[in-house]
């Protein structure tokens, strides 16, 4: 019965879905806002990597946002998760190779996941890839290592700084310049590490903050394992 | 066309499994292809044919011949937020279950349909 009516509901939603995208040209050149970001961004940004001049520098108060929501559900889980028992860990063995080959691909990863979010403005990437490919790191570290503790206070503090510096960035934008986010430093030559302003030192910013938060999150929900 | 197709399927999936399936776990599951079906039908209103990424990596790249970055831009916070959204779920999933000692939601009373 439930499943019936839930095939029946299916078939409505995906013939209206179909409909729609039926009539939507696919694969063809698009005008307007897009056709915009393109053809300015290397002007107006001095940015590469055009995603990433609309993420940090067009449409920067709404990454404010999105960072925000991460934090909100990192606290939100430490919140729902909280116990009052301290607790560890589950013991976990894990075995010798798996211990020796861990140990060598962390500072790998780590690396890996700061070249990416430092070349964000040059390359495919960004602060939250680079965040996210350390936190998978520090995640290699937590399966291997049972005594690996990350240390709450420290990840706070990166998390409340990165913070403060994105929003400090951004103020200087309405003391330096004419709105919040706006690109006051020089914007230098395309294609360098150190051009386009700002919008490197925020998406720096970004990759603290969503490392920190995401390591604390994969250290909360493995807490919970008994 | 493909690309809808495909898309659209996966989101009919997800909320199939969201619908039908018993298991907290399998429902989470569920929201998180649904997501990423949302995903693939973004990029893909976004592709032009015979496009690159909208990156100027060199000189002899130009404007014309790029993807539409806008909804790259998009699904990148898109994606983000839905690990938020699903790391929440899955936290709420384990009180639950600490709660009430099993994962059926039919075992669960008050969320029952």
């Amino acid at each position: 019965m439930r499943k019936a009516v839930s095939i029946i509901l299916l078939a409505v939603v995906g013939y209206y879905l179909f409909n729609v995208f039926l009539n939507m040209p696919f694969g063809e050149k698009r005008e307007g806002v897009g056709k915009y970001y393109l053809e300015n961004t290397l002007d107006e940004t001095g940015a590469v990597n055009t995603v990433t001049a609309i993420v940090v520098s067009y449409r920067g108060f709404d990454t404010l946002g999105e960072v925000t929501v991460l934090f909100l559900a990192a606290t939100g889980l430490g919140a729902i998760l909280f116990d009052k028992r301290g607790k560890k860990r589950r013991h976990q063995y894990a075995s010798l190779i798996v211990r020796v080959t861990s140990n060598m691909l962390y500072p790998m990863i780590v690396l890996l996941g700061a070249y990416v979010f430092v070349h964000g403005h040059l390359t495919p990437g960004g602060g939250f890839q680079g965040g996210s490919i350390i936190a998978t790191g520090v995640l290699l570290m937590f399966m291997s290592y049972r005594k690996f503790e990350a240390n709450h206070t420290a990840l706070s503090v990166i998390e409340s700084l990165a913070g403060l510096t994105f929003v400090t960035v951004g103020l200087g934008g309405l003391i330096y310049g004419s709105s919040f986010l706006y690109n006051y430093l020089p914007l230098g030559q395309p294609g360098d590490l150190i051009s386009a302003g700002v919008i490197p030192i925020i998406y720096i910013a970004v990759g603290f903050k969503v490392g920190a938060e995401l390591s604390g999150v994969l250290d909360t929900m493995l807490k919970t394992i008994r | 066309m493909l690309y809808y197709i495909g898309a659209i399927s996966l989101i009919l999936i997800g909320i199939y499994t969201v619908l039908t399936k018993k298991n907290l776990i399998k429902i989470v599951i569920g929201l998180s292809i649904m997501d990423s079906g949302i995903n693939l039908l973004f990029i893909s209103i976004g592709y032009v044919k015979n496009a690159t990424a909208p990156i100027f990596s060199n000189a002899s790249l130009t404007a014309d011949k790029m993807v539409d970055p806008v909804p790259q831009a998009l699904v990148l916070t898109a994606i983000v937020i839905g690990l938020a959204t699903t790391a929440v779920a899955l936290a709420l999933v384990i009180r639950l279950y600490d709660h009430h000692k099993t994962l059926n939601i039919n075992k669960i009373r008050q969320l029952k349909w």
